[in-house]
């Protein structure tokens, strides 16, 4: 039987076509023109060329900030992600206690990002703030505005706060998969606690965990409200992650032509890193 | 290996339980002999999986205690009681290759390496599966994954016992034979005691020394096969085991004689008067097409080869009768004679003997 063929059916596709040029491929495509002239003002183009691509990828400070973004991007993985592991398996499996964890859980994801900076903000205060304020009355040498590392350990705090809780309700959907007759079986194969972990629940949770990795790093690659809330980039650079320095070139300095060649070069970055996740973790899992 | 006794043990899901329905299993007590073959019979939701998990620890009775020989058991967890239990589903570890599921439950003894590996292969070569022990366990076909399961189940020789929860539901029929006549073979092998729980009764019959039949939470008999089919203890019993099940018939009895629907007819031995309601129960084969006796109206005609399966009433109430295959049916007969010495008498479902002579 011939399928009726009906090149009019393409009309159908055209209002998702509009909707993703407009939200998407012109914006981009706006940066791509950007990103290969030179302004001085006057609404008037000059051709640059690879010139600007060139000029981000050797910038120093463009490379610090990128290595900042990397430790970063680093550090939020490897404590979130066992972190959130451990919190689903020691969630309530169900009744009233499971309800309410899962609330407390998914309360700082309702928490709009510059809320959750500003919360960080002043709770970290050493004037005002609970946090400071506690810490240096124990004697702690605690001043986030001043001390690199305070700053980077409150804006890590503050990510784990906010973040963790995801990665936890990702595994606990993945755990209250697994049919009881499974932990009934481990326990007739005389399986240790580890054992239970390794090949029952680990193998389960591979699926939403390779989702959780991707987001985490897709996020926290990508920050930018909290920690300009909360430390500005501060003290000095020291938390100048990459999009905090691409909206000082773009808006700050107004440097169009650099800054629309670093968003690419940033897109293009997540991308790879992405799709490096992706590979390697797929590939773990067929082995797992 | 181990006696199991179950000593006066009842268990109900519900904290507090009021009536007689809040218990899954009423209480019961029961000896099961170290190497036996028995089986748990009856209709879903009858609580024999309860009463398997009890015995394995995965539930603790609400009363009553399990004992492994003498040793008392009931608080102790699954770990600790070295038995082994093959569920309904398939439970295999996906990531594993057949080999590792197979070597799992030894690798957590801590057995040595060689004497795993001799296990493996021998429950490999059991269940057919010597090919497949290097494939990811994860791909296999159900068949294979239960498969897998049931070694894991049988890979152990020192177990107090293997518990099958009806472990052959999804395996298929050629090969479910194939894998009973195995566990058969591997029983009368290893002596392990078993405990084999089915809705099948062809396979509990097939499989067991003992069977245990089962209703509502509650045991009505425990048997050989025979005793099951010549004397059941309950109407259930007679109904669920034989194809057809027995036929049952209100009647009254008096001395050495039952009244069905008018109709008298002579029993083997006479009964004290019976109290309550009173049924007289009679296997399909120890009825015969008669010139006079009980009036029966035929409805159909099932021949299913070596015999035919006359299905009809009595008086109301549905009575199957069963022909071997060379034996004539005269045509348009309406009256069935019954074997006297095979009719069973039961009172409110429970079967009553005959009166003593003397008495």
């Amino acid at each position: 039987m011939d399928k009726p063929v009906n090149n009019r059916a393409w009309f159908l596709v055209l209002p998702v076509l509009v909707i993703v040029a407009f939200s998407a491929v012109i914006p981009l495509m706006t940066v791509v023109n950007y990103s290969v002239q030179d302004t001085f003002g006057n609404n008037q183009f000059f051709w640059n060329g690879l010139g600007w691509f060139q000029d981000v990828l050797e910038s120093d400070r463009i490379h610090a900030a990128l290595g900042r973004q990397l430790l970063f991007s680093a550090i939020i993985l490897a404590i979130e992600i066992p972190l959130g592991i451990f919190i689903a398996l020691n969630m309530p499996k169900r009744g009233f206690w499971a309800s309410l964890v899962l609330v407390l859980m998914a309360l700082p994801l309702l928490i709009p990002w510059n809320v959750v900076g500003t919360i960080w903000q002043v709770f970290g205060r050493v004037d005002i703030g609970l946090l400071g304020h506690t810490l240096a009355a124990l004697g702690f040498d605690y001043n986030y505005v001043n001390d690199p590392i305070d700053a980077w350990a409150t804006i890590i705090v503050m990510d784990v706060w906010h973040w963790t809780s995801l990665v936890a309700l990702l595994c606990y959907a993945g755990l209250q998969s697994i049919p009881d007759a499974y932990y009934q079986a481990a326990r007739i194969d005389q399986a240790s606690r580890w054992g239970v972990f390794r090949y029952i629940e680990l193998p389960k949770m591979s699926g939403v965990l390779l989702i959780a990795v991707l987001l985490r790093f897709m996020d926290s690659f990508m920050i930018y409200t909290e920690p300009f809330v909360a430390t500005g980039g501060g003290p000095g650079n020291a938390t100048t992650f990459l999009s905090i320095d691409l909206v000082k070139m773009a808006i700050g300095q107004f440097d169009l032509g650099p800054a629309a060649a670093f968003s690419l070069i940033y897109f293009l970055v997540i991308l790879l890193i992405s799709w490096v996740f992706y590979t390697v973790m797929t590939a773990q899992r067929e082995a797992l | 290996m181990a006696r199991i006794t179950l000593d006066s043990l009842a268990h109900s899901y519900s904290a507090a339980p009021k009536g007689d329905a809040d218990w899954a299993l009423k209480p019961m007590s029961l000896t099961w002999r170290d190497g036996g073959a028995y089986a748990l019979l009856g209709s879903s939701g009858c609580g024999k999986t309860t009463l398997l998990n009890i015995i394995s620890g995965l539930l603790r009775p609400s009363r009553g205690r399990v004992l492994f020989g003498d040793r008392d058991v009931t608080d102790l967890p699954t770990t600790d009681r070295n038995i082994a239990q093959v569920f309904q589903f398939p439970v295999v570890y996906d990531t594993m290759t057949v080999r590792q599921n197979l070597a799992f439950p030894l690798k957590n003894r801590g057995l040595p390496a060689a004497q795993i590996a001799a296990r493996v292969d021998a429950v490999a070569r059991m269940i057919g599966m010597v090919d497949t022990l290097d494939r990811r366990a994860r791909g296999l076909t159900a068949d294979a994954k239960q498969k897998i399961s049931l070694g894991r189940g049988m890979v152990r020789q020192d177990v107090n016992a293997i518990l099958f929860d009806e472990p052959l539901t999804v395996i298929d029929p050629q090969m479910k034979w194939e894998l009973r006549t195995q566990l058969k073979a591997l029983h009368r092998e290893f002596g392990h005691t078993m405990i084999y729980v089915t809705h099948d009764q062809t396979e509990a019959l097939t499989f067991a020394d003992e069977v245990v039949v089962m209703s509502e939470g509650r045991v009505l008999q425990a048997g050989t096969p025979q005793s099951l089919f010549d004397a059941p203890a309950h109407t259930f019993v007679g109904y669920f085991i034989g194809s057809p099940g027995m036929n049952l018939l209100d009647a009254q009895v008096q001395g050495a004689t039952a009244l069905v629907a008018g109709t008298a007819i002579p029993l083997a031995a006479p009964y004290a008067a019976p109290k309550g309601r009173v049924q007289i129960g009679i296997r399909p084969d120890a009825a015969r097409p008669a010139a006079e006796g009980l009036p029966f109206r035929l409805l159909r005609t099932e021949d299913v080869g070596h015999h035919r399966i006359l299905r009809g009433e009595i008086a109301g109430a549905p009575f199957n009768m069963v022909v071997p295959e060379d034996e004539p049916i005269p045509a348009g007969f309406d009256r069935v004679a019954l074997d006297p010495a095979r009719i069973g008498v039961f009172v409110d479902d429970w079967r009553i003997e005959p009166a003593e002579r003397a008495a």
